[in-house]
Protein backbone atom coordinates (compact mmCIF):
# COMPACT_ATOMS: atom_id res chain seq x y z
CA UNK A 1 0.00 0.00 0.00
CA UNK A 2 1.15 3.46 -0.69
CA UNK A 3 1.00 5.81 2.47
CA UNK A 4 0.40 8.97 2.24
CA UNK A 5 2.20 11.76 4.62
CA UNK A 6 1.24 15.63 5.21
CA UNK A 7 4.00 17.50 6.15
CA UNK A 8 4.26 21.31 7.10
CA UNK A 9 7.35 23.83 6.60
CA UNK A 10 7.69 27.12 8.42
CA UNK A 11 11.08 27.54 9.63
CA UNK A 12 11.32 30.87 8.02
CA UNK A 13 9.05 32.93 5.90
CA UNK A 14 7.69 30.32 3.55
CA UNK A 15 4.27 28.98 4.59
CA UNK A 16 3.78 25.52 3.20
CA UNK A 17 1.58 21.95 3.64
CA UNK A 18 1.97 19.35 1.51
CA UNK A 19 0.92 15.91 0.83
CA UNK A 20 2.85 13.18 -0.85
CA UNK A 21 3.43 9.65 -1.48
CA UNK A 22 6.45 8.15 -2.77
CA UNK A 23 5.34 8.30 -6.46
CA UNK A 24 4.32 12.21 -6.17
CA UNK A 25 2.92 15.70 -4.48
CA UNK A 26 -0.23 14.86 -4.38
CA UNK A 27 -0.87 18.40 -3.25
CA UNK A 28 1.07 21.33 -1.94
CA UNK A 29 -0.63 25.33 -0.33
CA UNK A 30 1.77 27.67 0.15
CA UNK A 31 1.44 30.96 1.98
CA UNK A 32 4.23 33.51 1.58
CA UNK A 33 5.08 36.00 4.48
CA UNK A 34 6.35 39.05 2.55
CA UNK A 35 7.74 41.90 4.92
CA UNK A 36 6.55 45.26 4.03
CA UNK A 37 9.91 46.82 4.06
CA UNK A 38 13.38 45.36 4.98
CA UNK A 39 13.72 41.46 5.46
CA UNK A 40 12.21 38.58 7.75
CA UNK A 41 10.98 40.22 11.02
CA UNK A 42 11.15 36.36 13.50
CA UNK A 43 8.02 37.61 15.31
CA UNK A 44 6.08 38.68 12.27
CA UNK A 45 6.79 35.84 10.58
CA UNK A 46 5.52 33.65 13.33
CA UNK A 47 2.53 35.42 13.48
CA UNK A 48 1.80 35.57 9.43
CA UNK A 49 2.45 31.26 10.10
CA UNK A 50 -0.20 31.15 13.05
CA UNK A 51 -2.83 33.14 10.94
CA UNK A 52 -2.42 30.90 7.69
CA UNK A 53 -1.78 27.84 9.94
CA UNK A 54 -5.26 26.28 9.75
CA UNK A 55 -5.56 28.02 5.83
CA UNK A 56 -2.79 26.03 4.21
CA UNK A 57 -3.55 22.81 6.16
CA UNK A 58 -7.78 23.12 5.26
CA UNK A 59 -6.95 24.33 1.51
CA UNK A 60 -4.59 21.61 1.46
CA UNK A 61 -6.58 18.80 2.77
CA UNK A 62 -9.10 19.87 0.41
CA UNK A 63 -7.26 19.47 -2.98
CA UNK A 64 -5.88 16.29 -1.78
CA UNK A 65 -9.54 15.23 -1.33
CA UNK A 66 -10.52 16.26 -4.62
CA UNK A 67 -7.71 13.58 -6.25
CA UNK A 68 -9.35 11.17 -4.31
CA UNK A 69 -6.93 11.16 -1.31
CA UNK A 70 -9.34 11.68 1.67
CA UNK A 71 -8.22 12.43 5.54
CA UNK A 72 -8.25 9.10 6.30
CA UNK A 73 -5.60 7.76 4.10
CA UNK A 74 -2.88 10.11 5.93
CA UNK A 75 -0.20 8.18 7.12
CA UNK A 76 1.60 10.57 9.29
CA UNK A 77 2.01 14.06 9.74
CA UNK A 78 5.57 15.06 9.29
CA UNK A 79 6.81 18.52 10.38
CA UNK A 80 10.11 20.92 9.55
CA UNK A 81 11.61 20.72 13.46
CA UNK A 82 14.84 22.94 12.66
CA UNK A 83 17.01 24.72 12.26
CA UNK A 84 15.52 27.93 11.62
CA UNK A 85 13.41 30.91 13.40
CA UNK A 86 12.53 29.49 17.20
CA UNK A 87 9.08 31.47 17.23
CA UNK A 88 8.31 30.08 13.24
CA UNK A 89 9.34 26.16 14.56
CA UNK A 90 6.89 26.05 17.62
CA UNK A 91 4.02 27.71 15.33
CA UNK A 92 4.02 25.34 12.82
CA UNK A 93 5.20 22.73 15.03
CA UNK A 94 2.20 23.38 17.43
CA UNK A 95 -0.02 22.74 14.49
CA UNK A 96 1.39 19.69 13.51
CA UNK A 97 0.95 18.14 17.16
CA UNK A 98 -2.66 19.16 16.70
CA UNK A 99 -3.36 17.24 13.68
CA UNK A 100 -1.53 14.41 14.81
CA UNK A 101 -3.69 13.86 17.35
CA UNK A 102 -6.51 14.44 15.86
CA UNK A 103 -6.28 12.33 13.32
CA UNK A 104 -4.85 9.61 15.63
CA UNK A 105 -1.04 9.10 12.89
CA UNK A 106 2.15 9.26 14.05
CA UNK A 107 4.53 12.23 14.34
CA UNK A 108 7.53 13.04 12.05
CA UNK A 109 9.78 15.51 12.95
CA UNK A 110 12.18 16.68 10.07
CA UNK A 111 15.26 18.01 9.77
CA UNK A 112 14.69 20.76 7.36
CA UNK A 113 18.36 20.48 5.75
CA UNK A 114 18.34 16.89 4.95
CA UNK A 115 14.84 17.49 3.89
CA UNK A 116 16.59 19.56 1.14
CA UNK A 117 18.87 16.60 -0.04
CA UNK A 118 15.68 13.50 -0.09
CA UNK A 119 13.86 15.83 -2.16
CA UNK A 120 16.46 16.44 -4.69
CA UNK A 121 17.57 12.78 -4.54
CA UNK A 122 13.67 12.10 -5.12
CA UNK A 123 13.18 14.62 -8.22
CA UNK A 124 16.54 14.09 -9.76
CA UNK A 125 18.45 11.15 -10.88
CA UNK A 126 21.05 11.74 -8.57
CA UNK A 127 21.89 8.67 -5.84
CA UNK A 128 24.50 9.41 -3.41
CA UNK A 129 25.99 13.01 -4.30
CA UNK A 130 27.51 15.76 -2.45
CA UNK A 131 25.06 18.43 -1.84
CA UNK A 132 25.87 22.02 -1.85
CA UNK A 133 22.92 23.76 0.10
CA UNK A 134 23.03 27.35 -0.26
CA UNK A 135 19.75 29.24 1.39
CA UNK A 136 18.60 32.09 3.14
CA UNK A 137 20.31 30.84 6.44
CA UNK A 138 22.72 27.97 5.70
CA UNK A 139 25.10 27.13 3.54
CA UNK A 140 26.34 23.60 3.64
CA UNK A 141 28.35 20.88 1.80
CA UNK A 142 27.04 17.81 2.61
CA UNK A 143 27.48 14.02 2.10
CA UNK A 144 26.40 10.69 3.25
CA UNK A 145 28.83 8.32 4.94
CA UNK A 146 27.96 5.48 7.18
CA UNK A 147 24.55 6.04 8.85
CA UNK A 148 24.71 10.22 8.35
CA UNK A 149 24.94 12.88 6.27
CA UNK A 150 28.62 14.77 6.82
CA UNK A 151 28.89 18.31 6.59
CA UNK A 152 32.24 18.45 5.00
CA UNK A 153 32.07 22.38 4.50
CA UNK A 154 29.51 25.03 5.86
CA UNK A 155 29.15 28.69 7.11
CA UNK A 156 31.45 29.83 9.85
CA UNK A 157 29.18 33.13 9.89
CA UNK A 158 25.72 33.91 7.94
CA UNK A 159 24.28 32.28 5.34
CA UNK A 160 25.17 32.91 1.24
CA UNK A 161 21.46 34.27 0.84
CA UNK A 162 21.83 35.86 3.88
CA UNK A 163 24.56 37.69 3.10
CA UNK A 164 23.23 38.64 -0.97
CA UNK A 165 19.89 40.03 1.50
CA UNK A 166 22.20 42.12 3.49
CA UNK A 167 23.97 43.63 0.94
CA UNK A 168 20.82 44.21 -1.32
CA UNK A 169 19.00 45.97 1.33
CA UNK A 170 22.05 48.18 1.93
CA UNK A 171 21.71 48.95 -1.71
CA UNK A 172 18.74 49.91 -1.24
CA UNK A 173 17.24 46.32 -3.18
CA UNK A 174 14.04 45.15 -1.88
CA UNK A 175 13.81 41.29 -0.30
CA UNK A 176 14.83 38.89 -1.60
CA UNK A 177 17.51 40.51 -2.91
CA UNK A 178 19.38 37.14 -4.50
CA UNK A 179 17.28 37.95 -7.82
CA UNK A 180 17.85 41.36 -8.27
CA UNK A 181 21.73 41.06 -7.68
CA UNK A 182 22.13 38.61 -10.21
CA UNK A 183 20.00 40.54 -12.83
CA UNK A 184 22.14 43.81 -11.77
CA UNK A 185 25.35 41.78 -12.15
CA UNK A 186 24.40 40.10 -15.74
CA UNK A 187 25.12 44.32 -16.80
CA UNK A 188 28.81 44.05 -15.31
CA UNK A 189 32.12 42.62 -16.49
CA UNK A 190 34.38 44.77 -14.52
CA UNK A 191 35.59 42.82 -11.27
CA UNK A 192 36.33 44.70 -7.76
CA UNK A 193 38.70 41.93 -5.62
CA UNK A 194 36.30 41.40 -2.64
CA UNK A 195 37.30 38.98 0.51
CA UNK A 196 37.63 35.09 -0.44
CA UNK A 197 37.14 33.23 2.76
CA UNK A 198 37.73 29.88 2.36
CA UNK A 199 38.73 28.34 6.05
CA UNK A 200 40.02 24.36 5.12
CA UNK A 201 36.70 23.50 4.17
CA UNK A 202 34.55 26.41 5.66
CA UNK A 203 33.50 29.62 4.68
CA UNK A 204 33.07 32.68 5.50
CA UNK A 205 30.77 35.64 3.87
CA UNK A 206 30.15 38.32 6.64
CA UNK A 207 33.35 40.33 5.72
CA UNK A 208 32.28 39.85 2.11
CA UNK A 209 28.96 41.38 2.53
CA UNK A 210 30.53 44.58 4.34
CA UNK A 211 33.00 44.72 2.12
CA UNK A 212 30.07 44.91 -1.06
CA UNK A 213 28.71 47.70 1.05
CA UNK A 214 31.53 49.37 1.13
CA UNK A 215 32.62 49.23 -2.35
CA UNK A 216 29.04 50.92 -3.19
CA UNK A 217 30.87 53.76 -2.45
CA UNK A 218 33.81 53.83 -5.19
CA UNK A 219 32.00 51.46 -7.97
CA UNK A 220 28.56 50.84 -9.96
CA UNK A 221 26.09 48.54 -8.33
CA UNK A 222 26.15 46.61 -11.42
CA UNK A 223 29.92 45.93 -10.80
CA UNK A 224 29.80 45.44 -7.04
CA UNK A 225 27.07 42.55 -7.92
CA UNK A 226 28.99 41.24 -10.29
CA UNK A 227 32.02 40.46 -7.99
CA UNK A 228 29.79 39.75 -5.19
CA UNK A 229 28.51 37.02 -7.08
CA UNK A 230 32.01 35.72 -8.52
CA UNK A 231 33.48 35.71 -5.16
CA UNK A 232 30.86 34.00 -2.93
CA UNK A 233 30.31 31.18 -5.70
CA UNK A 234 33.57 31.13 -6.71
CA UNK A 235 34.13 29.82 -2.48
CA UNK A 236 31.13 27.91 -2.54
CA UNK A 237 31.61 25.40 -5.68
CA UNK A 238 35.76 24.80 -4.16
CA UNK A 239 34.57 23.76 -1.22
CA UNK A 240 32.38 21.44 -3.39
CA UNK A 241 34.82 20.68 -5.55
CA UNK A 242 36.79 19.21 -2.60
CA UNK A 243 34.04 17.47 -0.92
CA UNK A 244 34.36 15.28 -4.38
CA UNK A 245 37.91 14.80 -3.90
CA UNK A 246 37.88 13.62 -0.23
CA UNK A 247 34.90 11.65 -0.81
CA UNK A 248 35.08 10.32 -4.34
CA UNK A 249 31.73 10.41 -5.21
CA UNK A 250 30.68 11.13 -8.22
CA UNK A 251 27.27 13.52 -8.04
CA UNK A 252 26.86 17.12 -7.22
CA UNK A 253 23.09 17.88 -6.16
CA UNK A 254 22.29 21.98 -5.42
CA UNK A 255 19.76 22.57 -3.47
CA UNK A 256 18.02 25.66 -1.32
CA UNK A 257 16.66 29.56 -2.54
CA UNK A 258 20.05 30.46 -3.73
CA UNK A 259 20.38 27.77 -6.11
CA UNK A 260 17.72 29.41 -8.61
CA UNK A 261 21.05 31.73 -9.48
CA UNK A 262 21.92 30.55 -12.64
CA UNK A 263 25.30 31.73 -12.65
CA UNK A 264 25.61 29.43 -9.83
CA UNK A 265 24.47 26.65 -11.80
CA UNK A 266 27.18 27.67 -14.21
CA UNK A 267 29.96 27.37 -12.42
CA UNK A 268 28.93 23.94 -10.51
CA UNK A 269 28.29 22.65 -13.84
CA UNK A 270 31.97 23.55 -15.32
CA UNK A 271 33.70 22.26 -12.40
CA UNK A 272 31.54 18.85 -12.53
CA UNK A 273 32.63 18.88 -15.64
CA UNK A 274 36.31 19.43 -15.39
CA UNK A 275 36.09 16.57 -12.69
CA UNK A 276 33.78 14.01 -14.89
CA UNK A 277 30.66 14.30 -11.91
CA UNK A 278 27.35 14.68 -13.01
CA UNK A 279 25.18 17.73 -12.07
CA UNK A 280 21.80 17.66 -10.67
CA UNK A 281 19.15 20.61 -10.26
CA UNK A 282 15.81 20.04 -8.93
CA UNK A 283 13.12 22.08 -10.91
CA UNK A 284 12.47 25.17 -9.26
CA UNK A 285 9.53 24.18 -6.78
CA UNK A 286 11.43 21.79 -4.96
CA UNK A 287 14.85 24.35 -4.31
CA UNK A 288 13.48 26.63 -2.14
CA UNK A 289 11.54 26.44 1.42
CA UNK A 290 8.56 23.92 0.42
CA UNK A 291 5.89 21.90 2.37
CA UNK A 292 6.95 18.51 -0.24
CA UNK A 293 9.86 17.87 0.57
CA UNK A 294 9.04 18.00 4.92
CA UNK A 295 6.03 15.59 3.96
CA UNK A 296 8.53 13.40 1.44
CA UNK A 297 11.42 13.03 3.80
CA UNK A 298 8.31 12.54 6.59
CA UNK A 299 7.22 9.57 4.49
CA UNK A 300 10.78 7.65 4.56
CA UNK A 301 11.58 8.85 8.11
CA UNK A 302 7.60 6.75 8.71
CA UNK A 303 8.75 3.73 6.42
CA UNK A 304 11.80 3.29 8.63
CA UNK A 305 10.17 3.73 12.11
CA UNK A 306 11.69 7.18 12.66
CA UNK A 307 8.84 8.84 14.42
CA UNK A 308 8.20 11.09 17.43
CA UNK A 309 6.16 10.89 20.62
CA UNK A 310 4.26 14.36 21.37
CA UNK A 311 6.63 14.85 24.84
CA UNK A 312 9.91 14.78 22.55
CA UNK A 313 8.81 17.15 19.96
CA UNK A 314 10.09 19.79 20.68
CA UNK A 315 11.70 22.34 18.41
CA UNK A 316 15.43 23.04 17.82
CA UNK A 317 16.76 26.33 15.94
CA UNK A 318 19.79 25.21 15.48
CA UNK A 319 19.18 21.46 14.47
CA UNK A 320 22.25 19.68 12.65
CA UNK A 321 21.62 17.60 9.91
CA UNK A 322 24.55 15.78 11.53
CA UNK A 323 23.04 14.63 14.69
CA UNK A 324 20.09 12.48 12.74
CA UNK A 325 20.67 8.96 12.29
CA UNK A 326 20.08 8.12 8.56
CA UNK A 327 17.12 5.45 9.14
CA UNK A 328 15.92 5.41 5.37
CA UNK A 329 18.73 4.68 4.01
CA UNK A 330 20.27 1.36 3.11
CA UNK A 331 23.42 1.12 2.54
CA UNK A 332 24.16 -1.77 -0.16
CA UNK A 333 21.52 -0.33 -2.05
CA UNK A 334 23.34 2.89 -2.12
CA UNK A 335 26.32 1.26 -3.89
CA UNK A 336 24.46 -0.58 -6.13
CA UNK A 337 22.88 2.24 -7.53
CA UNK A 338 26.14 4.52 -8.05
CA UNK B 1 57.09 11.64 -12.71
CA UNK B 2 53.60 12.08 -11.24
CA UNK B 3 53.36 11.96 -7.61
CA UNK B 4 50.06 12.60 -6.71
CA UNK B 5 46.72 14.72 -7.43
CA UNK B 6 44.65 16.41 -5.53
CA UNK B 7 41.16 18.94 -5.57
CA UNK B 8 43.98 21.65 -5.90
CA UNK B 9 47.12 20.72 -7.20
CA UNK B 10 49.64 18.29 -9.12
CA UNK B 11 52.39 17.01 -7.89
CA UNK B 12 55.26 15.61 -9.73
CA UNK B 13 59.18 14.39 -9.37
CA UNK B 14 61.40 16.47 -11.53
CA UNK B 15 64.87 14.75 -11.47
CA UNK B 16 65.20 14.84 -7.79
CA UNK B 17 63.05 17.61 -6.86
CA UNK B 18 59.35 17.98 -6.45
CA UNK B 19 57.36 20.34 -7.81
CA UNK B 20 53.83 20.77 -6.49
CA UNK B 21 51.83 23.04 -8.92
CA UNK B 22 48.52 24.42 -8.23
CA UNK B 23 46.18 23.76 -11.63
CA UNK B 24 43.77 26.95 -13.14
CA UNK B 25 39.53 26.66 -12.32
CA UNK B 26 37.94 27.44 -15.14
CA UNK B 27 34.87 27.82 -13.13
CA UNK B 28 36.00 31.01 -11.59
CA UNK B 29 37.25 34.46 -13.01
CA UNK B 30 40.92 34.45 -14.01
CA UNK B 31 41.41 37.33 -11.67
CA UNK B 32 40.05 35.59 -8.69
CA UNK B 33 41.72 31.86 -10.03
CA UNK B 34 45.45 33.54 -10.07
CA UNK B 35 44.68 35.58 -7.28
CA UNK B 36 44.04 32.64 -4.90
CA UNK B 37 46.60 30.37 -6.18
CA UNK B 38 49.45 32.62 -5.83
CA UNK B 39 48.52 33.39 -2.66
CA UNK B 40 47.92 30.29 -1.70
CA UNK B 41 51.47 28.95 -2.79
CA UNK B 42 53.31 31.66 -1.12
CA UNK B 43 51.46 30.91 1.92
CA UNK B 44 52.14 27.36 1.98
CA UNK B 45 55.60 27.94 1.29
CA UNK B 46 55.87 30.18 4.19
CA UNK B 47 53.99 27.57 6.45
CA UNK B 48 56.45 24.67 5.18
CA UNK B 49 59.73 26.76 6.22
CA UNK B 50 58.06 27.98 9.65
CA UNK B 51 57.41 24.51 10.63
CA UNK B 52 61.04 23.69 10.09
CA UNK B 53 62.35 26.66 12.56
CA UNK B 54 59.99 25.28 15.16
CA UNK B 55 61.72 22.17 14.89
CA UNK B 56 59.28 19.95 12.32
CA UNK B 57 60.82 18.62 9.77
CA UNK B 58 59.64 19.46 6.43
CA UNK B 59 61.25 19.58 2.81
CA UNK B 60 63.38 22.35 2.12
CA UNK B 61 61.99 25.09 -0.16
CA UNK B 62 63.85 25.58 -3.18
CA UNK B 63 61.83 28.13 -5.13
CA UNK B 64 58.67 29.54 -5.58
CA UNK B 65 57.00 30.61 -8.28
CA UNK B 66 53.49 32.42 -9.15
CA UNK B 67 51.34 28.39 -8.66
CA UNK B 68 54.51 26.53 -7.90
CA UNK B 69 56.31 25.26 -5.33
CA UNK B 70 59.84 23.48 -5.89
CA UNK B 71 61.12 21.53 -2.97
CA UNK B 72 63.52 18.87 -1.14
CA UNK B 73 62.40 15.39 -2.18
CA UNK B 74 61.91 13.13 0.74
CA UNK B 75 63.16 9.84 -0.49
CA UNK B 76 61.50 7.92 2.72
CA UNK B 77 58.86 5.92 3.36
CA UNK B 78 55.50 6.72 4.53
CA UNK B 79 55.04 6.09 8.05
CA UNK B 80 52.00 4.50 7.29
CA UNK B 81 53.43 1.18 5.88
CA UNK B 82 56.04 1.22 9.28
CA UNK B 83 53.08 2.59 11.79
CA UNK B 84 54.04 1.67 15.14
CA UNK B 85 53.71 2.74 19.01
CA UNK B 86 57.45 4.68 19.04
CA UNK B 87 56.37 5.79 15.84
CA UNK B 88 53.19 7.05 17.09
CA UNK B 89 55.26 8.42 19.61
CA UNK B 90 57.15 10.68 17.62
CA UNK B 91 54.67 11.95 15.43
CA UNK B 92 52.90 12.98 18.98
CA UNK B 93 56.16 14.96 19.60
CA UNK B 94 56.29 16.34 16.00
CA UNK B 95 52.72 17.70 16.10
CA UNK B 96 53.34 19.04 19.71
CA UNK B 97 55.70 21.14 18.32
CA UNK B 98 54.01 22.20 15.08
CA UNK B 99 51.17 23.15 17.61
CA UNK B 100 53.80 25.12 20.02
CA UNK B 101 54.66 27.41 16.56
CA UNK B 102 51.12 28.61 16.12
CA UNK B 103 50.84 26.59 12.90
CA UNK B 104 47.73 24.13 12.08
CA UNK B 105 48.54 21.25 9.45
CA UNK B 106 45.09 21.02 8.47
CA UNK B 107 45.45 17.28 6.78
CA UNK B 108 46.99 15.12 9.35
CA UNK B 109 47.23 11.64 7.68
CA UNK B 110 49.72 9.06 7.99
CA UNK B 111 50.51 9.17 4.10
CA UNK B 112 51.70 12.50 4.61
CA UNK B 113 54.07 11.84 6.79
CA UNK B 114 57.59 10.47 5.81
CA UNK B 115 60.37 8.54 7.98
CA UNK B 116 63.95 9.54 6.35
CA UNK B 117 67.08 9.27 7.94
CA UNK B 118 65.54 7.95 11.21
CA UNK B 119 63.34 11.35 11.38
CA UNK B 120 59.56 11.86 10.23
CA UNK B 121 58.96 14.63 7.58
CA UNK B 122 55.70 16.38 7.78
CA UNK B 123 54.84 17.07 3.75
CA UNK B 124 51.68 18.56 2.26
CA UNK B 125 51.55 21.89 4.13
CA UNK B 126 48.09 22.62 1.41
CA UNK B 127 45.72 23.28 3.91
CA UNK B 128 47.92 24.61 6.81
CA UNK B 129 47.45 27.49 8.20
CA UNK B 130 48.19 29.93 11.13
CA UNK B 131 45.82 29.16 14.72
CA UNK B 132 46.54 28.59 18.03
CA UNK B 133 43.44 27.99 19.27
CA UNK B 134 42.32 24.71 21.11
CA UNK B 135 39.58 24.04 18.58
CA UNK B 136 41.78 24.42 15.62
CA UNK B 137 44.54 22.16 17.00
CA UNK B 138 41.62 19.68 18.40
CA UNK B 139 40.55 18.77 14.74
CA UNK B 140 43.68 18.72 13.69
CA UNK B 141 44.71 15.73 16.15
CA UNK B 142 41.08 14.23 15.35
CA UNK B 143 41.68 13.97 11.60
CA UNK B 144 44.68 12.65 12.33
CA UNK B 145 42.70 10.33 14.89
CA UNK B 146 40.26 9.12 12.36
CA UNK B 147 43.63 7.88 9.66
CA UNK B 148 44.99 5.68 12.53
CA UNK B 149 41.16 4.28 13.19
CA UNK B 150 40.63 3.79 9.47
CA UNK B 151 44.09 2.02 8.37
CA UNK B 152 45.28 0.61 11.51
CA UNK B 153 44.05 -2.12 13.55
CA UNK B 154 46.00 -1.30 17.23
CA UNK B 155 44.75 2.25 17.24
CA UNK B 156 43.90 2.38 20.98
CA UNK B 157 47.22 1.97 21.64
CA UNK B 158 48.76 3.95 18.88
CA UNK B 159 46.91 7.06 20.05
CA UNK B 160 47.82 6.67 23.64
CA UNK B 161 51.16 7.21 22.48
CA UNK B 162 51.09 10.05 20.17
CA UNK B 163 49.39 11.40 23.26
CA UNK B 164 52.38 10.71 25.59
CA UNK B 165 54.39 12.46 22.71
CA UNK B 166 52.24 15.12 22.22
CA UNK B 167 52.57 16.25 26.05
CA UNK B 168 56.20 16.06 26.09
CA UNK B 169 56.43 18.85 23.51
CA UNK B 170 52.94 21.06 24.03
CA UNK B 171 52.13 22.34 27.42
CA UNK B 172 48.15 22.36 26.24
CA UNK B 173 48.25 19.06 25.36
CA UNK B 174 45.55 18.27 27.29
CA UNK B 175 43.37 20.47 27.04
CA UNK B 176 43.49 19.71 23.20
CA UNK B 177 42.94 16.08 23.93
CA UNK B 178 40.22 16.70 26.00
CA UNK B 179 38.75 19.07 22.92
CA UNK B 180 39.42 15.98 20.84
CA UNK B 181 37.19 13.90 22.57
CA UNK B 182 34.60 16.68 22.30
CA UNK B 183 34.58 17.02 18.56
CA UNK B 184 34.29 13.47 18.00
CA UNK B 185 30.52 13.65 19.64
CA UNK B 186 29.60 16.08 17.26
CA UNK B 187 30.02 13.84 14.32
CA UNK B 188 31.45 16.43 12.02
CA UNK B 189 34.79 16.16 9.96
CA UNK B 190 33.70 12.55 9.28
Amino acid sequence: MKRTVLGIEGTAWNLSAAIVNENDVIAEVTHTYVPPIGGIHPREAAQHHAKFASYVIEKVLEEAEKKGVSLSLIAGVAFSQGPGLGACLRTVATAARALSLSLGVPLIGVNHCLAHIEVGRWKTPARDPVTLYVSGANSQVLAYNMGKYRVFGETLDIGLGNALDKFARSAGLTHPGGPKIEELARKSKNYIPMPYVVKGMDLSFSGLATAATDALTKASLEDVCYSFQETAFSMVVEVTERALAHTGKKEVLLAGGVGANMRLREMLKIMCEERGASFYVPEKRFMGDNGAMIAYLGLLMLNSGNILSIENSHVNPNFRPDSVKVTWINEDELKGDT
Amino acid sequence: MYLARGAEAVVTLEGNIVVKERIPKKYRLKVIDERIRKERTRAEARLISEARRGGVPTPVVYDIQDFRIEMQYIAGKPVKYIMDEKISEEIGQLVGRLHSSGIIHGDLTTSNMIYYNERIYLIDFGLAYRDSSLEAQGVDVHVLFQTFESSHQNHEKLIASFCQGYRKNFVLADAVIERVKEIEKRGRYA
